[in-house]
């Protein structure tokens, strides 16, 4: 399994490394927009999933992709939660400008 | 050599879409763009032997979270354009932080592959066996030796499925349609609610 085809594990963690600056390049150009904000959370968490997959199967060792599941189960919830929370955020302020976000003043 | 090209070809439609998912002007293109990334993910790990995690991504992001995605959307009336103009403004910032990160990344990729920080080996307990699938040596684990952390990952499943169930719940509006009150149903009696009537002929009733 190991460097088939001259495949090694570096050209997987690049891919992620890529993946993951993307989903933060995402975050930095799209201030405005949170529903392009959690799609770019879900490239970093798949770039994460990448990187976890390419060492558990380059290891030999499973355990890495019992991670990569744990990590979707919490991808999966979090998306569901945003995106709730969104809907009614929207229900209450007819937008979803990050700028209007400072009722609580945190 | 079929390896190769199939590992650059995935990669770079991963990489490709991953850009058009941050740049696109339309966030319904931006939902399809991230299925397309997840669908070449998923054919990445295929390539190195994760079938099991290929096809999970597959159903639960492009069968449950993207089409999530899309009907939040879509279902929101939103003024798209308004919210790409402070776009051009952050590009200066945002590049130059992405090229750091990058380069700090492919740096430690680099260190990696010249040999790396020995921090030990896997101990072998957890490696597939030769004659095992990789979906059985997964369950195998999965419900063995990391059970507690199997319904630890299904109670938050639970509470967010309860949790966005919450929030987005609307009581009906007071006076808006009559409730369903159970008690009062479940009281009514069928003295209560028919009587016997034995009218002369000719003649209607009075109710």
């Amino acid at each position: 399994m190991i460097s088939a085809g001259g495949i090694g594990i570096e050209h997987y963690l690049t891919v992620g490394a890529i993946l993951f600056v993307l989903g933060v390049l995402g975050i930095f150009l799209n201030r405005k927009n949170v529903i392009v904000i959690l799609m770019a959370v879900e490239l970093i968490l798949l770039a994460v999933n990448i990187n976890l997959v390419a060492f558990s199967a380059f290891m030999q060792d499973l355990v890495g992709q019992i991670f990569a599941m744990l990590v979707l189960t919490v991808a999966a919830a979090e998306a569901a939660i945003g995106l709730a929370i969104l809907v009614i955020y929207f229900r209450g302020r007819g937008s979803i400008a990050v700028d209007d976000i400072n009722r609580m003043k945190g | 050599m079929i390896q190769a090209i199939a590992f650059y070809f995935f990669a770079t439609i991963v990489v490709a879409s991953a850009v058009m998912v941050i740049m696109s002007r339309n966030p319904v293109h931006s939902v399809l763009w991230l299925i397309m990334t997840f669908f070449n993910a998923a054919g990445l790990m295929v390539l190195v032997g994760a079938e099991f995690i290929a096809m999970l991504l597959v159903i639960v992001y492009v069968g449950a979270v993207a089409v999530l995605f899309l009907f939040v959307v879509m279902m929101l009336d939103i003024d798209f354009a308004a919210m790409r103009e402070g776009f051009i403004r952050n590009v200066p910032l945002g590049l130059a932080i992405a090229a750091i990160l990058l380069a700090e990344l492919l740096l430690a990729v680099g260190a990696y592959s010249a040999g790396g920080i020995q921090l030990g080996a896997p101990d072998g307990s957890a490696m597939q066996a030769a004659d095992t699938s990789n979906i059985e040596a997964l369950g195998a684990l999965l419900y063995g030796r990391y059970i507690v952390l199997f319904e630890i990952a299904g109670i938050i499943l639970l509470v967010a499925m309860i949790g966005a169930i919450v929030l987005t719940f609307q009581p009906p509006k007071p006076g808006a349609r009559a409730r369903q009150d159970v008690g009062k149903q479940n009281r009514r009696r069928p003295e209560d609610a028919t009587i016997m009537k034995n009218p002369e002929i000719g003649q209607g009733i009075e109710l």
